[in-house]
């Protein structure tokens, strides 16, 4: 594990974007960015892989749809078929057009919530989750990137400074820490 | 600064020279201060209102339906023109959230947080109806696909009233989460800010620990996005089908293929039209003039015309078509809805909805404040009306002349209709001082575009 880590403060997005850039053309690793709003262009030039989010919704909205399907089948045709207004249930074809609606709700409320629930698992977001950004003016108008580094902090200091930073602060680890 | 360029043409959306760190202790002001005397007064109101409603709604539930004002020939009258308003009221709140979010409308970020809620308290609102119209609440569960007690008898998914159930649940719900994911940097914003204990104790339970950092942040638009898709479908079809409670009846009037586009048309009307009741009291109230502006009302306006137009044209369409279809009941149904006796609700109608947004044509009255509050009260009354002329109309005279009769509200129906304004007014207000009525993060996005210093920047450099 990395000894010391760097955090760099910046007040605004395009200074920040900048430093990013900076940082990682020579070569150190980025741990973390916190920043107030979604920066454009940020994670490009952080190099993080595409969200694959969209893709879980669009596998739990297919699950919904299955999921009616199987349920109405079951209900209205299997389980206890009646002869409603003169539409009978017999097979779940011909009485398709009546479960379009239920079909289409359960397909959006899976891909929805499911989705949802993901990202929040994912990201680590829920009720008594302590937060986790560095300063609290992150979420105000502040932005931080955060780097572990190992051996000389001179380096990597000037390099910072050459940034149009507002603040530097290099923290010592703990040996015990998570990893 | 290039990269945020906005052609010059695009008038600021955000005024007075605010920076980042201003947009947080504006929006935070409402949270962080404290409520004054006028809010107090209209809280003590709605409150008021909202008990007394409540008390009706026991008497009703303790008596029975006989309470109201229905009897054999109108089975259906105000409870469902009450479902069907709030429930139209709600749908402005998706489709400023999500689609203008798909249409890249920037304008959006000023508003879409407090339309998102005012969705969200109507649609309980609404969804109160059906459950005291069960007349035992207590047994609705019986709408559920569950197993019961009886065996398995099941609920009917042939039955327009059962995809409703589904329909509002599920835009109640996935209005809710949408509406909670915006809400995290936000509330985390107040939370880093909070200073008293309490505050940040309650702001960083609801910020879910939200840390800002750029996967989250990665997602968090992704996971907008994708909701936003979704939503925009959903609420076409919730008052879709709310139209197929009536469409799919054969009742002269209801039975109309005409119904779910202009249903929808209509909810889009009145919604826009709560949205600027509120928001027109609320930017003065709570200092966000500089955030929710002239012109942002002006669009709203300009909205409220449009649909206006559309529901007017559906109104045309369904007397054409009730001539055309040479069906004697149909042109009845229509006939006495123009001359008969309730023909004071119909020209009522006629004249909110399809005259006053009209007015709207004119640069100076649209963008008059005093002007489109007065036409945003007037439209949702409009819509109050249409909905009670298309259930009340078309059943006070049915087939059999010896049943004709009229409906009369008794204290009841009104007193519930009046708890559910005080409970949703209410809900509002307690919003507007605990919540952050603007979407904060997203407002910061788009200030180096669109707000007016950068702008006035970009016009001396370049």
């Amino acid at each position: 594990m990395a000894e010391k880590t760097l955090h760099a403060v910046y007040d605004d997005d395009d200074k920040l974007l900048d430093a990013v850039k900076k940082i990682k053309a020579a070569k150190y690793e980025i741990e973390e960015v916190y920043t107030p709003f979604p920066v454009h262009g940020l994670e490009k030039a952080m190099g993080l892989s595409d969200t694959r989010i969209a893709i879980t919704s669009f596998i739990y909205g297919c699950i919904g749809f299955c999921f009616s399907i199987w349920m109405m089948n079951y209900i209205m045709i299997l389980d206890w078929p009646q002869n409603i207004g003169g539409k009978p249930s017999f097979s779940y074809l011909e009485n398709m057009p009546a479960f379009v609606p239920i079909m289409f709700e359960l397909t959006v409320f899976f891909a929805a919530h499911l989705m949802v629930i993901t990202f929040y698992l994912r990201s680590k977001l829920w009720p008594f989750k302590k937060a986790e950004n560095p300063i609290p003016e992150t979420t105000d108008d502040k932005f931080l990137i955060e780097i572990k580094f190992d051996g000389s902090e001179k380096e990597l200091k000037k390099l910072i400074n050459k940034t149009d930073v507002l603040e530097v602060k290099v923290h010592i680890n703990k040996k015990s820490s998570h990893e | 600064m290039a990269s945020h360029y906005e052609a010059p043409i695009r008038k600021p959306l955000v005024t007075g020279n605010k920076s980042y760190h201003d947009v947080s202790v504006d929006i935070s002001n409402a949270v962080e201060g404290k409520a004054n005397k006028q809010w107090w007064i209209v809280f003590s109101i709605s409150m008021t209102l909202f008990l007394w409603g409540v008390g009706c709604i026991i008497y009703t539930i303790s008596t029975g339906i006989g309470v109201w004002g229905l009897n054999k020939t109108v089975g259906w009258a105000w409870d469902i023109t009450n479902f069907v308003w709030w429930i139209g009221i709600g749908h402005a709140g998706t489709l400023i959230s999500a689609v203008l979010l798909l249409f890249r409308q920037k304008w959006r970020f000023a508003i879409n947080r407090s339309a998102e809620a005012m969705t969200i308290f109507s649609v309980i609102q609404a969804g109160l109806f059906p459950i005291i119209h069960m007349g035992r609440p207590w047994l609705g569960f019986y709408m559920l696909p569950i197993p019961n007690v009886y065996g398995n008898l099941w609920v009917n998914f042939n039955s327009p009233l059962l995809w409703d159930v589904f329909a509002i649940s599920t835009y109640l719900s996935v209005s809710l989460v949408f509406w909670w994911t915006g809400l995290l940097p936000d509330f985390a914003m107040i939370r880093d800010r909070a200073v008293k204990p309490f505050q940040k104790k309650i702001y960083s339970l609801v910020s879910f620990g939200w840390s800002g950092r750029a996967k989250d942040w990665q997602r968090f638009e992704e996971v907008s996005l994708v909701l936003a898709g979704l939503a925009t479908p959903l609420v076409l079809s919730v008052h879709t089908i709310v139209s197929f409670d009536f469409a799919t009846s054969v009742i002269p009037g209801w039975h109309t293929t005409i119904f779910p586009p202009y249903f929808v048309a209509g909810a889009i009307f009145s919604g826009f039209a709560m949205v600027n009741t509120l928001l027109i009291v609320m930017r003065k109230v709570s200092n966000l003039e500089n955030y929710i502006t002239i012109q942002h009302i002006e669009l709203m306006n300009i909205v409220i015309m449009i649909t206006g137009s559309i529901v007017g044209t559906a109104y045309i369409t369904e007397l054409f078509m009730a001539w055309y279809s040479g069906v004697e009941y149909e042109q009845y149904a229509f006939l006495n809805r123009a001359t008969g006796p309730y023909w004071w609700a119909y020209w009522s109608m006629m004249t909110c909805n399809v005259f006053s947004p009209q007015l709207m044509w004119f640069k100076k009255l649209r963008t008059s404040i005093v002007f489109s509050f007065i036409i945003s009260i007037v439209v949702n009354i409009g819509m109050w009306f249409e909905r009670f002329v298309i259930i009340v109309t078309s059943l006070h005279r049915d087939y059999l002349p010896s049943s004709w009769t009229m409906f009369t509200p008794t204290f009841v129906d009104i007193g519930i209709f009046l708890g559910t304004i005080g409970f949703f007014f209410a809900l509002f207000l307690l919003y507007s001082r605990t919540f952050p009525v603007i979407s904060q993060a997203e407002v910061k996005t788009i200030l180096k575009t669109s707000g007016d210093n950068y702008k006035k920047l970009r016009d001396k450099n370049g």
